[in-house]
Formats: structure tokens, C-alpha cells, sequence
């Protein structure tokens, strides 16, 4: 199994700032870490390659220093990583996002697999992944809790992956031909830390730096002028409801707090229907 | 004319609750555009009943399309569907709720046809003058709120987090047309085959559609004190969540987890019980209507962002809590409004 692992380096803590021009994140001055979520991608594809042997490769489109990101997963485990960074795509929307990697994927070469992050911290939209498979035009499965793969050995018209997507209604059960594209949920595989050997190996890997010049792109598809929706205004929401705060500290202030929150779920219409008989 | 359209869901044949949602944010934007307002149906064996009940709720038109190789989510086969229907007809906006299904269906669409998609939007207005589809949406965890706008590409295409509006009220004197669109062979992706559900699940809950959501955190302290919180959930027709905390010491499944790394919700109501607040957690529930907040820490984070807290023990608070309820006209069995759409 050879797969791909695209990931992305967000900012480390919730507290970034936004510039209130283009409505992009203001990343200088914030630590990084791998996009928390990416973790169970690479985790999930690296017990597919511990049990069925390949690779895993993983990629990474933004600034030069996301190169840190791709280190990071070569110290668990991955074999390698490529770097996709370029001025003309500063400000990508997930439309241009998801075609600029799909366009790196397929310079990268032959793949059984891709697996991506259900969504990323900071953009937060969970778009990119199914936009990829959309461009590849490869069997798509979000939010899989569990994969499995049928017939890993078989003629590669015949190879196939059971997988469990997470959905409203339980564990919707799919099977996809291969190569395909799935996104995974935290109930995949709990990550892996990286190991010292790995760290070592992860100090001396290259890493092939890609530009808008090294692939074959559309040049009105990139960046943020290539993109369909553009930021309007961003807005910082009142972080407090300024709501009525009780201290019950005893039995009575208990019975009158109780008291005041039925009050107040009355007067919103939120009490169970009989209760309001 | 290019119509307003509305993606609705359904499961095994039962239109979800979402799709009416839907109708109320896709009506008040064909009616600022001076458009019709049409919703689609993907799936099988929806009744006429169903299918009549969306021009009661606020459709112009309704377009069936009901195939048995369509009656589980397949992205591929939907997405070619719904790229060709949207080739064909143009619509300028298309609504999807932005559940497992439109979050999975609406990006791989988008890129086919070439169209800005915003996910997740808690707000949807139309621009004065351009008739620009004005989309709001929390990011970052719902630090910031940001508005975005797709002006040179049609559709214009965004998800809704469900429960982030109200179904209208059904109207039966609201005439429209359900049109039935046959699906083509040559539409229908055999690369992916559903093979129905997992059946042996103990402990699954639908968190995102739940009105009321009762969490509990590392403050409960065991798991069978969640049974607490089951009974109040139920008390109010709601499911029960649950921080990471509380699902990383094995006291409920990882399917009620909410925040960052489980899900997002925007419930009527929001009861946090035990739960410190952290943003990670916070980034999960932000947009719910009514948050109240159960912890003996008075600097708790989610007293903050709390509608209503209450300062103390949390066993001594949902017992009295659950005592109250259980005195007010036991009997007859209510939900805090949940089936608004389907009062039938
Ligand atoms: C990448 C990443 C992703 C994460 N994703 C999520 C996520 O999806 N969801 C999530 O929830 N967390 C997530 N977390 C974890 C998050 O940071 C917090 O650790 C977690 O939310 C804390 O859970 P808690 O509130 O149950 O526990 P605590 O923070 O320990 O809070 C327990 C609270 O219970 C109160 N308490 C104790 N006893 C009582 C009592 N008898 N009566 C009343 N109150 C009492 C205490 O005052 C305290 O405030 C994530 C973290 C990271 C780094
Ligand atoms: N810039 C990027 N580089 C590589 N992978 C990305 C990038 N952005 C998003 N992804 C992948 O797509 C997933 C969903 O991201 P998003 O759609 O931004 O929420 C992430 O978890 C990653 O796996």
C-alpha cells in the first residue's frame, strides 16, 4: 500500500489573530504544530503500511516553514514529504486548495491511498479532502472510524478497502475500489509520538520543495485570485453571554437556584413539553 | 430565473427535520431575490405526504429523484447527479445542511462545477444591490465570525449547520409543483457500494440533530454517574455528550464526544454539567441557542459563555433538577419542541 497523507500546519493555539484587510490569519508570532486531526491520518496510514507493507508519503501545502510539519511526521514513522509553497498561492480557498494539491499528487506519482484529516483546526471547513477526491476522481469515504483493507494482494483491478464512516444514523458501512480517497475521525488509531530513531531520520530527510513552476497548473485557478469566495468581513463575536451566574453553595440555594434556571428555561420555551402542562 | 434550491435529507425513506430548516433560510432568500425557491429530494421511497409537506413548509417547486441504488449516501453517484442537475438548471444558490452528507456531498460539487462553497454558516443574507449571497460562519472555534461572498461564480453554494434555524410553520394552502427526475444509468458510480449499516452499536447517539444536548465532563467522576445525565437527557427528549475527558477514561463512546475532535452542534439548549470549558471543547458548542453551565468552579470557562450557570455541586444540582421535573404533570410524554416539522 502506498499511500499520501496530505496535512496542514496550523497555528498551535485558538487565540490568532485575523487581518481585518484580507480576512486571512495573521501567522507571524504564533507557534505551529501539525493540524491536530492530521495526527489520525497519519496514524491510520501507518498500520495500513505496518500490515500490509508500502509507504506512506505525506504533503503539505504552505509557507516554506510548513517544512517543519512534514519533519514532524517523518520523525513517527513516514517515509517522506513534499513541500508545496509558492507566493501565487497565499490566500487559496478550499476550491483552489484542494486543486493545487491534487495537481502535486499527481506529479508525486502512483498511490493506492490518500488519507486526510476530517478538518483543519484553523480553516475549519473539511472541504479540502473530498474536494481532492473530487479532482482525482477517486472513491471518496469521510469520516471513517475504521478501515480495512479486502484483498490487498489481489489483481490491482480487485483491490478494494471496507471502510465505517461515523454518520448521524450509526456506522455507515462502504466498500471502495482502490485507489480511493478517505477521511478520517479521531476513533481511527490513536497517534503514535515520534521516536528517536524516527527524529534522527526526519533531521536528515530532503524534502522536495515544489513550486507554482514544478507542476502543471492553471494559473487563474491559484491563490487567492483563483478563488471562488472571498472574506468580506470577520468579526470577533462577544466572547461572554453576560448570563445570570447563581452560587448554590447549600441545600437551599440549591432548591432556589433550581428554582430560578426552570424559570428561565420556561420563559425560553426549553422545558420538556409535560412540564409545561 | 435562477431558483433558490435546497438539498433536503432523508433516512431509510423519512425526510430528516434539517430539510425543513432548510426551506426557512432558503425562503427568505428568494424572496429578497424575487425567485422561486425549489428543494430536492435524493433518496428513496419518500411518501407524496413527505414530498407535499416541503410546499407546505416553504418550496416553490420540489424535484424527486428516487431510485433504490439511491437510497444510502453514495458521494459519487449523488455528486454526479446533483453536478448535472446544477449544469442543467443553474440555480444561483444551493443550501445543504452541513451534516455528514452535505459536508461530504457539497465540496466534491463544488469543485465540479466550479463553484465557492462556505461551510457550516450560522447566517445567510443577500447583498443590497449585487444580490450577492452574503454567508456568515463561525471559524477558528468560533473565535471569529467571518462573512464571505462568492461574487463571480454560480452557484453559490453554502452548508447549515442544523438547528441553526427554525422550520416554518406548515402551510397548507402553499401551492407547488413535485416534479419526479427519473436517475440515468450513466449517472450511478459503482466504485462504492453501501452495505447498509453497522447493526451491533450499543451506544450510538445523533448528537446533531438532538434540540437539547446534556454534557458531562471530568467532573462527573465515574460512568455510571452519566446515568444521571441520561435521565435528564430524556426528561427533555435530548442525547447525552460528553467532553474528551470524559471519553478518553472509557465513561460513554466516543460518538457523544464534542469539541474540536468530536462533534459540532448547535442544540436549543446546551447543558454542560462538570465541564471545565476549554476552547477546544468550546469550539464545539459555540453556536448553541441556550448554553447553562453546572460546576462548582466559579472561574469555570463555560460559566462564561453560559446563558445560565449555576455555581456549585452538580450531583446536589441534577438531582434537585431531575426531582423538580419528575413533580411537574408526570404522564404524557413531550419533547421541547422537537417534530416541529412534521406536526402531523
Ligand atoms: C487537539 C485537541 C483536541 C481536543 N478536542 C477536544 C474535544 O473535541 N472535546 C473536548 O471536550 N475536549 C477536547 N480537548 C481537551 C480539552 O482541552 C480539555 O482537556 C477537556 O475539554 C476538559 O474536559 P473536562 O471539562 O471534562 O475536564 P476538566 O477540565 O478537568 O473539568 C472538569 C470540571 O468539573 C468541575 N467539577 C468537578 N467536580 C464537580 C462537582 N462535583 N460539581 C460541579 N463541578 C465539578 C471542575 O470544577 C472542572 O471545571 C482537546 C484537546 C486538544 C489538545
Ligand atoms: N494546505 C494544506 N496542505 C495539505 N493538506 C491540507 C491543507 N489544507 C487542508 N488539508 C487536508 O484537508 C483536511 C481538511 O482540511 P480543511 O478542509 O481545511 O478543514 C486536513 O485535515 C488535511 O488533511
Amino acid at each position: 500500500m502506498d499511500i499520501i497523507v496530505p496535512i496542514k500546519q496550523v497555528p498551535e493555539t485558538s487565540n490568532v489573530r485575523m487581518d481585518p484587510k484580507t480576512g486571512t490569519m495573521i501567522r507571524a508570532g504564533v507557534g505551529t504544530v501539525v493540524n491536530p486531526l492530521d495526527l489520525y491520518a497519519i496514524e491510520a496510514a501507518l498500520r495500513l503500511k505496518e500490515a500490509h507493507g508500502g509507504s506512506v508519503t505525506t504533503v503539505t501545502m504552505g509557507p516554506r516553514s510548513a517544512e517543519k510539519a512534514l519533519r514532524e511526521a517523518i520523525a513517527m514513522g513516514c517515509d517522506g514529504g513534499v513541500l508545496i509553497t509558492d507566493r501565487a498561492f497565499a490566500g487559496s480557498d478550499t476550491w483552489v486548495t484542494s486543486y493545487t494539491i491534487s495537481q502535486a499528487i499527481k506529479k508525486m506519482g502512483r498511490f493506492d491511498l490518500i488519507v486526510a484529516g476530517e478538518r483543519a483546526t484553523d480553516g475549519d471547513t473539511g472541504q479540502v479532502g473530498p474536494g481532492i477526491a473530487a479532482w482525482l476522481d477517486l472513491p471518496l469515504a469521510t469520516y471513517v472510524a475504521k478501515v480495512e483493507v479486502l484483498r490487498a494482494d489481489g489483481a490491482s483491478s480487485e483491490r478494494a478497502l471496507r471502510v465505517e464512516r461515523l454518520v448521524e444514523e450509526g456506522y455507515q458501512v462502504l466498500e471502495l475500489a482502490l485507489p480511493a480517497l478517505v477521511t478520517v475521525v479521531k476513533e481511527v488509531a490513536a497517534p503514535r509520538l515520534p521516536t528517536l530513531r524516527g527524529k534522527k531520520r526526519s533531521k536528515a530527510a530532503e524534502i522536495p520543495v515544489w513550486g507554482s513552476q514544478d507542476m502543471d497548473l492553471e494559473v487563474s485557478f491559484l491563490g487567492l485570485k483563483g478563488s471562488p469566495t472571498k472574506v468580506v468581513k470577520v468579526a470577533t463575536p462577544k466572547v461572554t453571554r453576560g448570563g445570570t451566574i447563581l452560587v448554590a453553595d447549600d441545600e437551599e440555594a440549591v432548591s432556589d437556584a433550581v428554582e430560578q434556571l426552570l424559570g428561565f428555561l420556561a420563559e425560553r420555551d426549553l422545558l420538556p413539553r409535560r412540564g409545561r402542562a | 430565473m435562477s431558483f433558490v434550491w435546497t438539498l433536503a435529507e432523508q433516512h431509510a425513506g423519512r425526510l430528516k427535520e434539517v430539510s425543513f430548516e432548510l426551506l426557512s433560510r432558503g425562503r427568505t432568500l428568494a424572496d429578497k431575490l424575487d425567485t422561486k425557491l425549489a428543494s430536492l429530494v435524493i433518496g428513496d421511497e419518500v411518501d407524496d405526504e413527505q414530498l407535499q409537506e416541503l410546499v407546505w413548509r416553504g418550496a416553490d417547486e420540489v424535484y424527486s429523484i428516487q431510485d433504490p441504488r439511491l437510497a444510502s449516501f453514495v458521494c459519487e453517484t449523488y455528486s454526479n447527479l446533483l453536478s448535472h442537475l446544477v449544469k442543467t438548471y443553474q440555480p444561483s444558490v444551493i443550501l445543504a445542511a452541513a451534516t455528514s452528507t452535505g459536508r461530504t456531498l457539497m465540496p466534491h460539487v463544488a469543485v465540479r462545477v466550479h463553484a465557492g462553497l462556505t461551510a457550516d454558516c450560522t447566517e445567510l443574507d443577500i447583498e443590497e444591490g449585487t444580490g450577492n449571497l452574503l454567508q456568515t460562519r463561525p471559524a477558528i472555534g468560533g473565535n471569529i465570525m467571518a462573512t464571505i461572498k462568492t461574487p463571480d461564480h454560480r452557484p453559490q453554494m453554502a452548508t447549515v449547520r442544523p438547528k441553526s434555524s427554525r422550520p416554518l410553520p406548515q402551510d397548507r394552502s402553499r401551492v407547488g409543483k413535485v416534479i419526479a427526475v427519473p436517475l440515468d444509468d450513466w449517472l450511478v458510480d459503482e466504485r462504492v457500494v453501501a452495505k447498509g449499516y453497522r447493526s451491533d452499536v450499543q451506544d450510538f447517539v445523533n448528537l446533531e440533530e438532538a434540540e437539547v444536548v446534556v454534557a458531562g465532563g471530568r467532573g462527573m467522576k465515574r460512568a455510571e454517574h452519566f446515568g444521571l445525565l441520561r435521565a435528564l437527557a430524556e426528561e427533555f427528549g435530548g442525547a447525552v455528550g460528553a467532553t474528551r475527558d470524559a471519553v478518553d477514561r472509557g465513561w460513554i463512546g466516543y460518538p457523544h464526544q464534542v469539541g474540536l475532535s468530536g462533534k459540532t452542534i448547535s442544540p436549543r439548549l446546551y447543558v454542560g454539567a462538570g465541564i471545565s470549558g476549554a476552547i477546544q471543547h468550546l469550539a464545539g458548542i459555540k453556536t448553541s441557542e441556550t448554553i447553562v453551565s453546572i460546576n462548582s468552579d466559579p472561574d469555570a470557562s463555560l460559566h462564561k459563555v453560559a446563558d445560565f450557570g449555576i455555581v456549585g455541586d452538580l450531583f446536589q444540582v441534577l438531582e434537585e433538577l431531575r426531582r423538580r421535573l419528575a413533580e411537574t404533570s408526570p404522564g404524557e410524554q413531550g419533547t421541547a419542541g422537537r417534530d416541529a416539522g412534521s406536526e402531523k
